[in-house]
């Protein structure tokens, strides 16, 4: 988008998350070790009394709007440090609901070793399998600068270089977490790269959780023999509540959050019922603003005097829908549109580059060109013969041909017919000169 | 207590209990011990829905003997070799079949036995007792004792067995339980410390929830438009594809009957929504798209069903009526 956003300053502070650990559970067996309940019952020692919810840290709460239960379910999903979580989560949304930035400001916030990827970004399997051995191996080896970049080429090295990786101190003891954004393009990728990240904790042995986001639902992923299904989590869209609170979240400081949400107010009210993607409605915010400002500006209108302003805006925000949201002009060119305050006749979109003149033999030839795709051969005699004989008074369309022609698009037709027509209709003699078939 | 049950329905480890396949397991044994010993070559298949304990039981297993059976290789002359497939199906798919072809080849023997796998309903019941209920050597005594009644009282009321008779029904098999557990188990904390009969009917509810239809309900209001004006065609022509003229067109009469100059956009707005469509997969072209074609006019499908659509309109938000 290019627009930078004015963002409500929160400084995450390194809280420690969930009790401190008990000294006596280090005592038993290796620190990864939990096979089998017995294990695990020697851990327990630490009694039910330390929480074994994480503590909700308050401040998550307002980076992070209009996602709570999403948050909270996250969290109670990657459990302690050590836990085990399940071997993987499948979350799904629509786009813009919050998948990513919810995902990565929580493994941020809560310090969880964690290696995140875009799909879209590693379109092979190289690229994609070596940025998360690399990014993970950064992880523990940063003091010691730059470390050697990792190479894999197949996902069997992968195991084996995933299970050196995680031998490491930080990492031995803790959920490590790959997350794969966009993950509708590993369906296109080799077929055992999605069952096999789905069961990467069963095929490493190691304590690894990896986290899928895409907008596509889970049923289209499924491989035709099966898989190890994820869990799968659901973000849901944001009502226009929501998106009227987190829109009114980014006002900038110089005006009231009031005169703000007004403004949010009309912008949601054109464009609620055709858009509800919210990296696109923030862009229109931002960009309409200062127009909105004008007539305060300018000292037309007060800040209250909501009917005025909003007979200021709306026209310009209805402009705004036939052009900068289709991007048939850039921003740049909008916000100069508005500092000129021009007519809009001048508006040049994108689509205005298809009106060229033409000269006139060509200007027919699309004429004969636009007959020809949607008229019947059958009916060019009727049409095009200056002395046609008695025509059979048939059903003029066939059955099959009862959807206007104009639905179902136009169709192919050969050269000779086009020229036919051509001839035709064009006023005086046509020589079928060179001039034509060019 | 998280710890415990997490650790138990999450990480897969090979020492888990094996319910109600004891008989196969011994047969197994049976099997592997002759392979080893007596260098008589079989080849098992061993087949079984995901989740029912295949891996689990046969790696352990076999992975001692594997070890036994190279120590005693002088028995005979060549060294017996069991190997293991898991996935077979996607071996059985693959391209390049020369593996299998090899492995066939070396085993002689006509015979392929197969052990089937199943799980009855009284067992999984009993399984649900058994995978939740909390070890004896849990240090808080009074807390694990409650809990364990608390289960028990659970495993007796009626709207539980129902539940898990339904999920029984839908998938068999151990993995699914063990997500509808961990997702019970999600509601459990400090103020709320014991599982109840409604944390396990929401969790049901999560489990069994049409993702689609949730799609559907974050469309926007054009969005919806446009589906239902597709349903629309799909009932008057019967299934057949449409495109995008003739969605518009019927949208055209829709906004006109209802007379809002509100939902009257501009085709290019509408093609944008209709895109949105597609790139979210809820109508698919029938071919790829060629260069040559118009968009407008090309042939699409949509990929939900009528029940579908009116469930998903009930749930929408400030519906317009049709």
């Amino acid at each position: 988008v290019g627009v930078t956003l004015p963002r409500a300053d929160v400084t995450p502070t390194h809280g420690h998350v969930g009790p401190s650990p008990n000294p006596a559970s280090r005592v038993s067996g290796g620190s990864g070790n939990l096979r089998g309940v017995g294990g695990l019952c020697r851990r327990v020692s630490r009694g039910l009394h330390c929480s074994l919810v994480l503590a909700r840290m308050p401040h998550l709460e307002n980076m992070v709007l209009c996602r709570e239960s999403q948050v909270s379910t996250l969290q109670s999903l990657f459990g302690e440090r050590h836990h085990f979580s399940f071997p993987s989560i499948f979350i799904y949304g629509h786009t813009a609901s919050g998948k990513t930035y919810v995902t990565q400001t929580l493994l941020n916030t809560l310090e969880l070793p964690h290696a995140f990827v875009n799909c879209v970004e590693c379109f092979t399997l190289r690229l994609l399998l070596e940025q998360i051995l690399n990014k993970l191996s950064h992880h523990h080896s940063s003091e010691d600068g730059c470390s050697t970049q990792i190479t894999c080429e197949t996902f069997n090295d992968f195991v084996r270089l995933f299970k050196q990786v995680t031998k490491a101190e930080n990492l031995n003891s803790q959920t490590v977490y790959i997350v794969l954004d966009k993950a509708e393009y590993l369906r296109d990728m080799d077929a055992n790269l999605l069952p096999g990240f789905l069961r990467l904790q069963e095929l490493t042995d190691r304590n690894v959780t990896v986290i899928f986001l895409s907008e596509i639902v889970w049923e289209k992923f499924r491989p035709n023999t099966g898989c190890f299904e994820p869990f799968v989590l659901y973000f849901p869209d944001y009502s226009i509540g929501n998106l009227q609170k987190i829109l009114s979240h980014d006002h900038p400081p110089e005006y009231s959050a009031d005169f703000y949400a007004a403004y949010i107010n009309i912008l949601l009210g054109v464009f609620y019922t055709v858009c509800r993607d919210l990296k696109e409605l923030r862009y229109l915010a931002v960009l309409n603003f200062p127009k909105y400002c004008e007539p305060v500006v300018k000292g037309e209108a007060s800040e209250r005097d909501t009917r005025k302003l909003w007979r200021n805006i709306e026209p310009h925000l209805k402009k705004a829908m036939q052009t900068v949201y289709l991007r048939e002009i850039s921003s740049s060119q909008w916000e100069k549109l508005q500092k000129d305050d021009t007519d809009s006749g001048q508006l040049k979109g994108l689509s205005a580059y298809t009106h060229v003149e033409l000269p006139y033999y060509s200007k027919f030839i699309l004429i004969a060109a636009y007959l020809a795709s949607y008229n019947p051969a059958r009916t060019d005699k009727r049409f095009f013969l200056k002395h046609h004989g008695k025509i059979k008074k048939t059903n003029f369309l066939k059955k099959h041909e009862k959807t206007s022609n104009h639905l179902l698009g136009p169709k192919p037709f050969p050269l000779d017919r086009l020229l036919a027509i051509l001839y035709s209709i064009v006023d005086s003699r046509v020589a079928p000169t060179a001039n034509i078939f060019s | 207590v998280q710890r415990i049950l997490r650790e138990r329905f999450c990480h897969q480890s090979p020492n888990s209990n094996l319910f109600g396949v004891q008989v196969q397991y011994k047969h197994l044994t049976e099997l592997l011990k002759r392979t080893a010993i007596h260098g008589e070559s079989n080849s098992v298949l061993i087949i079984g829905p995901r989740g029912s304990g295949k891996t689990m039981g046969s790696f352990a297993e076999n992975l001692s003997f594997l070890l036994e059976a190279l120590k005693k290789g002088d028995r005979t002359s060549s060294c017996p070799v069991v190997f293991i497939l898991d996935e077979f199906d996607l071996f059985a798919h693959h391209k390049n079949q020369t593996l299998l072809y090899n492995l066939f080849d070396i085993s002689q023997s006509a015979q392929t036995p197969v052990a089937v796998i199943g799980l009855t309903c009284r067992l999984y019941l009993k399984i649900f007792k058994e995978q939740l209920s909390l070890p004896a050597e849990f240090p808080d005594k009074l807390y694990a004792e409650k809990w364990n009644e608390h289960i028990q009282c659970l495993s007796e009321d009626r709207s539980v067995q129902e539940i898990l008779e339904k999920h029984f029904n839908v998938s068999k098999n151990l993995r699914s339980l063990h997500m509808l557990l961990m997702l019970t188990l999600n509601r459990v904390t400090t103020s709320h410390p014991f599982m109840t009969a409604a944390d396990l009917m929401e969790a049901n509810q999560l489990c069994s929830m049409d993702s689609k239809a949730n799609i559907v309900h974050g469309l926007s209001v054009l969005e919806i438009c446009l589906i239902i004006a597709m349903k629309h065609l799909n009932d008057i022509y019967e299934e057949e594809p449409f495109n995008f003229q003739m969605v518009y067109n019927e949208f055209q009469k829709f906004v006109q009957r209802k007379a809002h100059s509100v939902y009257n956009f501009e085709k290019p707005v509408v093609m944008k929504a209709f895109e949105h469509l597609q790139q979210l997969e809820l109508i698919r072209p029938m071919e790829r798209t060629s260069v040559n074609a118009q968009r407008e006019y090309q042939l699409m499908k949509l990929l939900l069903d009528n029940t579908q659509i009116m469930n998903a309109l009930q749930k929408y938000p400030n519906c317009p009526t049709d």
